[in-house]
């Protein structure tokens, strides 16, 4: 062995298997194709092993142990199938039910749900223990417009425990009480919409059953549809193409671009729009806001302009700053996320090249992202007058809506987006993966500087892509345009985090004063918008890795790599707003932020 | 079980006795042994762990100190939550030194700096009391240049924090919640450090075998049960209290002495222990070979409904579980609901076999102790008095 570990030698069901000193029994058997279900478990998380229905027999052992929390040890033998664990399994089974709101039928999670799953493979039709959901526990809180809490499905594996504080450092769920009265809740068991969540729906997604989900909102849509007085444009996040076919039959990391258009304009969209044209719009503002900044700061000394600038692309990641570092909010972008530029402009500037009116439009917006839904109903988001995203779907949604269309998806024609607010370039695609607003930022912001492209093979800015937790990097100006001459030799230092915990730990070290940055880049969700909490479930580091590769092929394919090469990006500047940062801009394209308590 | 010749009924004085033992001077005589012989003696004295689940006190001491992480604990485990149980509450209201220098022994012998007791929140009437006699203690440490010190944590009432890995979660300010094993406390245990966590009466007991020696406590109970044991005693007893008893008696020697001549039922072990009805009273041995017990022995007569004790009990479990994990958070429910429901006839009888295999399953699949040995209890009294539980 390479690394200094020791072999363990075991059995697993009779078979032999070595596997590195450390390894769970369940993943030495699983190298054994032996299938061992689990509930509790969950590759992002440490292990728990609490739900215990994945309990194996361990020859001389007086106890069942649980194979996802117990270490193989040389000579152990494991059986995964005998007498005493499958009755053992199914008790577990049969108990869960027994606390769970089992109205499978009506449930949104019905035929992806984890314990339904195990239900029936063990085929627990018969039940025999006393029904103990509680009345009061049957009405799902749905104060929050992005996350629907129902006690009446939860099993207490605490997973979504584990996701919020773990990865994401918030722990607004966390255990309380004991005994029969355990329950998974928010602090002091308010509402959702009143604790410190940040909406990223990292919950939802290792949610097992439907106790987490998301706020539906696709009958909404499909009545804007087929009412004929309304003209429905659908804008697309970066994510969604290349996770929505794993809802839909496809294997993870395919991009599915040209058929996502295809089954929206067979859904009965009026307008299939790309929410890339906007982010390809946020990094016109964003990137000549981070200049104007840096020059504020090291030319003017400007005090009230403050460094690092933030990206505020991710609304679980602004909210996380509002409740957790509210002092940081200066140093947020002011610009809006690409939904939310998106937003305004259908209502005014499409509005007006198709001459409809805004009141007659709705738009709805298709994005890998729970927090997407709050963000659309902050009263800051109404430039346009209406609200100006008015609803927001998740990946799973859209899927929803494709197999409710009767539409087969892998048979789809590819199509492409209609115009306007529909083209983009490889700059606005790489949105969708961590590192990649930093990447699409510096590509147009370096050349605004210096008037050639970044020095970097093939405008691939390696040192910003990869999935570590924290990334910095440094680029060094040369040959800056006169009017940028301060920044003649200059080197930036730019860092990059995605998941709120790895925030956190930079924001930390910003506070300190251990590390100082120009730009921070920071995504809500581990991996960025390509592991947000509205994409398909389940999700791994292994299905993220192939959802970055399918985003970076993406952009790697585009005719059009930079933001400020997009034509329709030059198009609307000459026509409607000017120049980046213009009076219309500040009016439809920015915002503000609020602090937020944390109790 | 193994069929063992018991030992007649025999009150002794080891723990309690304060004449002829100055807890500190025991202290001074083993400093100047090496701390290898001092686990040695307790090992070869057979002491098992006292708090009911038995493990052998002088390995627990010897594993630990042959980790090499640093720093070592030594925790005393004064959550003495065991519904029937109350003799560690009275050891260290009146012996609290010689729990003191058993810690200190441990320290010495493992090579720890600091010990906590980890007291039950519900003692917290004993916390004045006890902080100043530690005080005086640590000083006496000091004095011989010992470097150990022990402090107080109080908990916050919960049963599930007397299982050792909940405990350490709880002293580390996190929910009392038991972690999954292996590692075991003497690998990663406080802090997940290496760390020996012993009951109350188990650390009086280590103090004394290094007073008498260890030939002295093998004088005392069987070949699986060395030693005495201070039993709390209640229930339908005249004679309710503390007794320090030899290890190895059978129960109906036990119930001779205790009962009031109409016992129906002893439950041995406190509520998580076994029931033992009157028909086994002779066969049974008090002790590792036949029923061990952490010291609480409930005594029940004629005049009692075994439905309402078993009831009591499955109420217990069902509010104390920690709920983290499912055999033990919803099996507690299920058989506490299921007896009702038989009882109002909404179940027939038979369902009460189906409890039995759920509490059999629950031993064999709950993450600790506490889900494992619902069993015990459910099932000892559900087989001998069925016929209370259903009409």
């Amino acid at each position: 062995m390479s690394n200094n570990k020791y072999l363990v030698n075991l059995t697993v069901n009779n078979k032999p298997v070595s596997v590195e000193e450390g390894t769970t029994i369940l993943d030495a058997a699983r190298k054994l194709k032996f299938k061992i279900p689990t509930l509790c478990h969950h590759p992002d998380l440490h292990v728990a092993g609490n739900c215990r229905v994945c309990v194996v027999e361990q020859k001389g052992a007086r106890n069942l142990v649980a194979s996802c929390a117990t270490p193989v040890s040389e000579g152990m033998e494991i059986y995964t199938n005998s007498a005493k664990v499958r009755e053992s399994r199914k008790h577990v089974i049969e108990l869960l039910l027994s606390e769970h709101n089992a109205d499978c039928t009506k449930c949104i999670k019905n035929g992806r749900c984890e314990l339904q799953e195990l239900a029936s493979e063990y085929r627990v039709g018969d039940h025999v223990f006393l029904d103990l959901v509680d009345e009061k526990d049957k009405i799902p809180d749905i104060s929050s417009p992005s996350i629907q809490k129902d006690d009446s499905k939860c099993i207490r594996c605490q997973r979504c425990v584990r996701t919020c504080s773990e990865l994401q450092a918030v722990s607004a769920l966390a255990v309380v009480n004991k005994g029969d009265e355990q329950r998974v809740s928010t602090f002091l068991n308010k509402p959702l919409d009143d604790v410190v969540c940040t909406n990223c729906g990292q919950c939802v997604n290792r949610c097992p059953t439907g106790a987490l989900t998301e706020r539906a909102y696709l009958d909404n849509v499909w009545e804007a549809i087929n009412d004929p007085s309304k003209h429905t444009v659908v804008q697309t996040a970066p994510a969604v193409r290349i996770g929505l076919g794993e809802d839909l039959g496809v294997d993870p990391g395919q991009r599915v671009t040209g058929k996502m258009v295809a089954a929206l304009k067979a859904i009965g969209f009026d307008s299939v729009l790309d929410t890339d044209f906007t982010a390809d719009l946020t990094i016109m503002e964003e990137g000549t806001e981070l200049l104007t900044r840096l020059k504020e700061a090291l030319v003017d000394n400007n005090e009230s302009t403050k460094l690092p600038m933030m990206t505020s692309c991710s609304p679980g990641w602004v909210k996380f700053q509002e409740h957790m570092f509210p002092e940081l909010l200066p140093n947020l972008s002011s610009c809006k996320s690409p939904q939310q530029m998106f937003g305004p402009l259908a209502k005014t500037y499409y509005a007006q090249k198709k001459g409809l009116k805004a009141e007659n439009i709705v738009s709805v917006s298709v994005m890998p992202c729970t927090a997407k839904k709050f963000e659309a109903e902050r009263p800051e988001m109404r430039a346009s007058g209406y609200q100006d995203v008015d609803y927001v779907l998740t990946t799973r949604e859209m899927a929803m809506m494709v197999k409710q269309a009767g539409i087969e998806f892998e048979s789809l024609e590819d199509q492409n987006y209609d115009s306007i607010m529909g083209k983009s370039s490889g700059a606005g695609v790489i949105f969708g993966a961590t590192g990649g607003v930093m990447e699409a930022a510096l590509r147009t912001a370096y050349e605004i500087v210096t008037g050639e492209e970044v020095p970097f093979k093939n405008l691939n800015i390696t040192p910003v892509r990869g999935m570590e937790g924290v990334r910095d990097a440094q680029i060094t100006v040369k040959g800056a345009k006169p009017e940028w001459s301060f920044l003649e030799g200059a080197t930036l230092n730019v860092a990059v985090a995605h998941g709120l915990a790895n925030a956190k730990k930079l924001m930390q070290a910003v506070k300190s004063g251990e590390k100082e940055y120009h730009f921070i880049e920071v995504m809500g969700c581990p991996g960025g918008c390509l592991g947000g909490g509205g994409q398909p479930i389940p999700t791994s580091q292994e299905i993220r890795d192939a959802r970055a590769k399918a985003i970076y092929d993406e952009d790697a394919d585009m005719p059009i790599r930079k933001s400020h090469e997009n034509p329709e990006i030059q198009a609307i500047y000459n026509d409607f707003l000017g120049e980046p940062l213009s009076h219309k801009s500040h009016d439809l394209l920015h915002t503000h932020y609020k602090p937020r308590k944390r109790y | 079980m193994e069929t063992a010749e018991a030992k007649n009924f025999k009150k002794v004085d080891i723990i309690f006795e304060c004449q002829d033992c100055k807890p500190i001077e025991v202290l001074d005589t083993n400093l100047e042994r090496k701390p290898d012989d001092i686990i040695l003696d307790i090992i070869d004295s057979g002491l098992k762990g006292r708090g009911g689940a038995g493990f052998p006190t002088g390995l627990k001491w010897k594993f630990t100190k042959n980790e090499t992480a640093e720093p070592k604990y030594v925790i005393c485990n004064a959550d003495e939550g065991e519904p029937g149980t109350f003799k560690d509450r009275e050891i260290l209201d009146r012996v609290p030194e010689k729990v003191f220098v058993g810690m200190a022994l441990c320290g010495y012998s493992i090579g720890a700096k600091e010990g906590i007791i980890y007291l039950r929140g519900e003692y917290n009437f004993l916390l004045k009391d006890l902080n100043k006699k530690l005080e005086k203690f640590n000083k006496q440490l000091k004095d011989r240049n010992l470097d150990f010190s022990i402090s107080i944590k109080s908990g916050s009432g919960a049963y599930i924090c007397g299982e050792e890995s909940a405990l350490f979660e709880s002293m580390e300010g996190k929910r009392g919640e038991p972690r999954n094993k292996p590692p075991y406390p003497t690998t990663e245990g406080y802090n997940f450090k290496p760390t020996v966590i012993n009951n109350v009466e188990t650390l009086v007991y280590t103090t004394m075998i290094c007073n008498l020696g260890p030939d002295k406590f093998k004088e005392l109970g069987t070949k699986d049960s060395r030693g005495s044991k201070v039993f709390s005693v209640s229930g339908d007893t005249p004679i309710a209290g503390i007794y320090e008893l030899e290890l190895g008696m059978s129960l109906s020697t036990f119930v001779e002495e205790f009962g009031d001549g109409d016992t129906k039922s002893v439950q041995v072990g406190g509520a998580s222990g076994h029931c033992v009805p009157r028909k086994y009273f002779e066969d049974t041995i008090i002790g590792f070979e036949g029923i061990p017990t952490g010291g609480s022995m409930m005594i029940f007569n004629s005049t009692r409904s075994m439905y309402n004790v078993l009831h009591d009990y499955l109420e217990f479990f069902t509010e104390e579980s920690c709920g983290q994990c499912t055999p033990c958070r919803v099996g507690c429910q299920q058989l506490l609901k299921g007896i009702e429901a038989v009882k109002r006839g909404e179940r027939k009888p038979s369902y009460l076999d189906d409890l039995k295999k759920l509490a059999s399953n629950m031993n064999l699949s709950a993450k600790c102790g506490l889900g494992q040995s619902v069993a015990n209890p459910f099932n000892s009294i559900v087989d001998n008095f069925r016929e209370e539980i259903i009409y």
